[in-house]
């Protein structure tokens, strides 16, 4: 019976998709928690003498305008990405969460000027309330995170407040008012654990969303402020020189890509395993 | 014998208030009176929509009345606060139509049956051996205890529901409709069970049906309800007054084919209970109807101490002696 519970998590990691995501995803945060050890060189050396040099035996990646090693930045880049988007999402989950299940469980005026609020960000693109966030913030990661995180909010507060609305109709709540449970045994012991798959698989999905908006900022020079190194800036001073060393600017692009398209895949994966056990479930 | 439940001139509306349609009111259920005694099982009979589970809900205060009180073991429910409210709610428990949507998919049975003590904040001594002792009380085998509600069939679902809404020790329970969404032959077990525990726990059921024959059998005192309003209220082996139950009472199944009679079935359909009707709701299906129920709602008479009916021309001894003895052993022989 634990197995059968177990089940979505190894129907995820047995997929061909979800194996190959979860590898990748996996170096990819050792790498990122790692970085010091794992980088052949200090990300912020800089030799003149070796500038914009590609790839060979000494620099796996090459070097940059300043003779720094593409390999160390992009491991280090990682740890900025990872951690700026993880933690944004992260706030943008946990606010969601709240404000989606009182909107949706209470209703009334407090739940429909959420909603207005909610759906106004949600009408600007992103990167715009981003960019308009970090003007008034200033740059750095902060700024960023806050960015991200508000960008991302109106998508988990409205999913959350819908299931909480759907759920809340449903017999087995009905049952435990019957029991006399109150709203707070409600909201924690039925609602918000019924909700919490499609939330977390939603922001397993704008996780990569955040990667490139955090890319984005960064290559507008708003995010990490050097010699911090970031996968968007690092693409930034990397166009300058995009004809004699492509390698700066490919490299970091092709780390987001792969990132994106494998949370993406994950995400894929998640859901589809999660769709046979809602099937096991009626059977 | 002291009422445990009485119920006063209990109405509730609806208002449909959409931001761009007219307002529009639905009477699910209109100026319902009756008292049920401990230890009795009534029965409340009607088509769907008539109120039956509104009426449930009301009497447990799931939903609030519109007007009218319902005052359980001496007590008003409309006095109470919350806390009190919430305190009251384990002497009267609801047991669900639907057991597939009436525990939560990620609570074992374990849980689900240890919810209730949880909510109430009873400590228990054992938790496994309450788990234990209610699942022996439905007679569910003990090794269901970690199983999921996605992996138990529906009797066994609803046998669960049972336990739960016994767990606390309830005086009434509320029967909605508890074998609606079940097999034949599980419904007879789930009826067997009900009928086992009321008489070892000493419980009062309000069980609420359409099947007219199931409540024939089952219950003591039967509530006819049309249209929110209640239009019989009868010993359960007394014979029909009202035309309606009559025709509710021809419709009941019989399965001996040679028993079988040609049915007066009814024409037409329930009218809406957005614009009831200022006579009889039944006067447009009625086959005694006359001028008079068109126009004047005929109140609730008694026909004899225990039997009453709101119809204007009421019937006498036409029912048929040998239904209730069928009913009797059809279902006796299922064990």
């Amino acid at each position: 019976m634990k197995a059968l519970h177990a089940l979505p998590v190894i129907k995820t990691l047995a997929s061909v998709k979800g194996s190959i995501a979860a590898a990748y995803l996996l170096l990819l945060i050792v790498g990122a928690v790692f970085a010091p050890w794992l980088s052949p060189y200090p990300y912020d050396q800089q030799d003149l003498t070796i500038m914009n040099q590609p790839p060979s035996m000494t620099h796996l990646m090459g070097t940059d305008e300043f003779g720094r090693d593409v390999l160390s930045r992009l491991i280090t880049g990682a740890r900025t990405s990872l951690s700026v988007s993880v933690t944004a999402i992260s706030v943008s989950v946990l606010s969601g969460l709240i404000l989606g299940a009182v909107c949706g469980y209470f209703g009334g005026t407090f739940d429909r000027v959420v909603m207005i609020a909610v759906d106004l960000t949600w009408s600007f693109p992103e990167i715009l309330i981003a960019l308009m966030l970090v003007a008034i913030i200033g740059p750095g990661l902060q700024g960023v995170v806050l960015a991200i995180a508000i960008a991302y909010l109106a998508q988990f507060t409205r999913l959350t407040r819908t299931q909480v609305m759907v759920l809340k109709g449903e017999t087995f709540v009905e049952a435990t008012v019957n029991l006399g449970a109150g709203h707070t045994h409600i909201l924690f012991a039925h609602l918000l654990p019924n909700v919490l798959a499609p939330v977390l698989v939603a922001a397993m999905l704008a996780t990569g969303d955040a990667i490139i908006l955090e890319a984005t900022l960064g290559f507008f020079g708003l995010g990490a402020q050097p010699p911090t190194p970031s996968w968007g800036a690092m693409m930034s001073s990397g166009t300058a020189q995009l004809f004699i060393a492509p390698w700066v600017i490919l490299l970091p692009g092709l780390a987001v890509a792969l990132t994106v398209i494998f949370l993406n895949l994950f995400g894929d994966a998640i859901i589809a395993a999660l769709d046979i056990r809602t099937k096991l479930r009626e059977a | 014998m002291s009422d445990l439940l009485s119920v006063d001139h209990l109405s509730r509306r609806f208002t449909n208030a959409g931001l761009f349609q007219k307002r529009q009111v639905f009477h699910a259920v209109s100026d319902v009176s009756f008292t049920l005694a401990r230890g009795q099982i009534l029965g409340v009979v009607g088509e769907s929509g008539c109120g039956k589970s509104t009426l449930a809900r009301l009497i447990l205060r799931l939903i609030q009345p519109s007007e009218g009180s319902v005052w359980f073991d001496g007590i008003d429910m409309a006095s109470l606060s919350r806390a009190d409210l919430r305190r009251l709610r384990q002497r009267m428990q609801l047991v669900f139509q639907d057991p597939y949507s009436a525990i939560d998919p990620r609570y074992r049975v374990r849980d689900a049956l240890l919810e209730p003590f949880k909510v109430q904040g009873v400590k228990l001594k054992s938790a496994d051996a309450t788990v234990a002792s209610l699942l022996e009380m439905v007679g569910l085998n003990p090794a269901l205890t970690h199983s999921y509600p996605h992996q138990l069939s529906g009797g066994q679902k609803q046998r669960i529901g049972i336990a739960r809404a016994l767990a606390l020790n309830p005086s009434l329970v509320v029967l909605d409709e508890p074998t609606a969404s079940l097999d034949v032959s599980v419904q007879a077990q789930i009826i067997a069970l009900l009928n086992r525990l009321r008489e070892s726990l000493g419980l009062t059921y309000l069980f609420i049906s359409h099947d007219l024959g199931l409540v024939r059998y089952f219950c003591d005192k039967i509530l006819v309800m049309y249209l929110g309003r209640i239009v019989e209220i009868m010993p359960s082996d007394a014979l029909p007054a009202h035309p309606y139950t009559r025709a509710l009472l021809d419709s009941t199944f019989e399965p001996d084919p040679r028993q079988r009679r040609t049915i007066a079935r009814l024409s037409g359909e329930i009218p809406s209970g957005y614009n009831p009707p200022p006579g009889c709701a039944f006067a447009a299906r009625c086959p005694r109807v006359s001028g008079l129920c068109r126009t004047t709602l005929p109140p609730l008479q008694p026909l004899t101490d225990r039997h009453q009916a709101a119809c204007h021309h009421p019937l006498a001894g036409e029912a048929r002696p040998e239904t209730v003895q069928q009913i009797d052993t059809r279902l006796s022989a299922v064990p």
